[in-house]
């Protein structure tokens, strides 16, 4: 460590092994503040409605993007998200089913067979029907 | 207008300023691609492993707002040219062109009501790759003379 810098840390000797550390956040805060400083500075500067007008692959925004949803859709969502899970399970059950034999093979079915009372479940309040 | 843009004489500094900042613009090209037709297919060439734009520093991409450049690849309806326009006024500036292929360059083999003749009756065209549909090395050539153009552009000098 310099000599100068060893004044500020004789006292707290536990805290030099941060050094480094901190002279990393120093340069890293600096780069980027030196870096967006000459952006502002070069960059050229000339908005116009078009250019800041919302991106929809070229075509004319139809509506707000704030449009209202049916609640539906967060059901149907958050059902994704169930089996989705599920088949996130499987792949790797399915990789090694030869190494797991017939333990695996059950506890898979258990597994799929408790998914699929939820299943049930949610078909028989509707949660399928649309309109 | 920018801060310091065309505010400056010219001398040796702001000469040098102004060629590191061609040299940081023509190293990080990224294009924004508009794939019409099969001139897009040699496009992906450019960008995959064989010819990989990517050590030229082109990386495609997907919106507007981070691109430099469009490379306008295809035959242009009418009907598209909104679109192109539209996506050409989005993107942040400093922004370029090229007008790959010879669809896009003139109209190409389409002489007709439907075709635009040449993607330069609605937005400023930089470098035409000609070609029917250009091989990436046509295209890759394109961004050269892009980068050569860029190279002589002046940034904080009138």
């Amino acid at each position: 460590m310099p000599e100068f810098l060893s004044v500020f840390f004789r006292d707290y000797q536990f805290i030099n092994g941060y050094l480094p550390i901190f002279i990393f956040v120093v340069f890293a805060f600096a780069f980027a503040g030196v870096t967006l400083l000459v952006a502002l500075l070069i960059r050229p500067n000339n908005p116009d409605p078009e250019k800041l007008s919302a991106y929809e692959c070229g075509s004319p925004p139809l509506m707000e993007a704030n449009e209202r949803f049916s609640v539906r859709f967060y059901l149907l969502g958050i059902l994704f998200l169930l089996f989705d899970v599920e088949a996130m399970f499987l792949f790797p059950w399915a990789v090694k089913y030869d190494a797991l034999g017939l333990f695996g093979f059950v506890e898979m079915m258990l597994f799929i067979l408790v998914l699929l009372v939820g299943y049930f479940y949610a078909w028989k309040k509707g949660a399928l029907e649309w309109a | 207008m920018g801060v310091v843009e065309g505010k400056f004489n010219d001398n040796f500094i702001t000469s040098k300023v102004d060629s590191l900042v061609a040299w940081a613009r023509k190293s990080a090209l990224w294009p924004m691609t508009f794939g019409l037709a099969c001139c897009a297919i040699e496009m992906m060439a450019s960008g995959a492993a064989r010819y990989d734009f990517d050590r030229f520093g082109v990386i495609f991409r997907a919106t507007p707002r981070q691109s430099d450049v469009i490379i306008v690849a295809g035959t242009v309806t009418h009907k598209m040219g909104s679109a192109i326009r539209k996506v050409y006024d989005q993107m942040p500036e400093p922004r370029w062109v090229i007008a790959m292929g010879n669809c896009a360059t003139c109209g190409g083999p389409y002489p007709n009501y439907a075709v635009m003749q040449g993607v330069d009756e609605i937005i400023p065209v930089d470098v035409y790759v000609p070609g029917c549909p250009p091989r990436p090395e046509s295209l890759m050539w394109g961004v050269m003379q892009l980068q050569k153009k860029i190279e002589q552009e002046k940034f904080i000098r009138k």
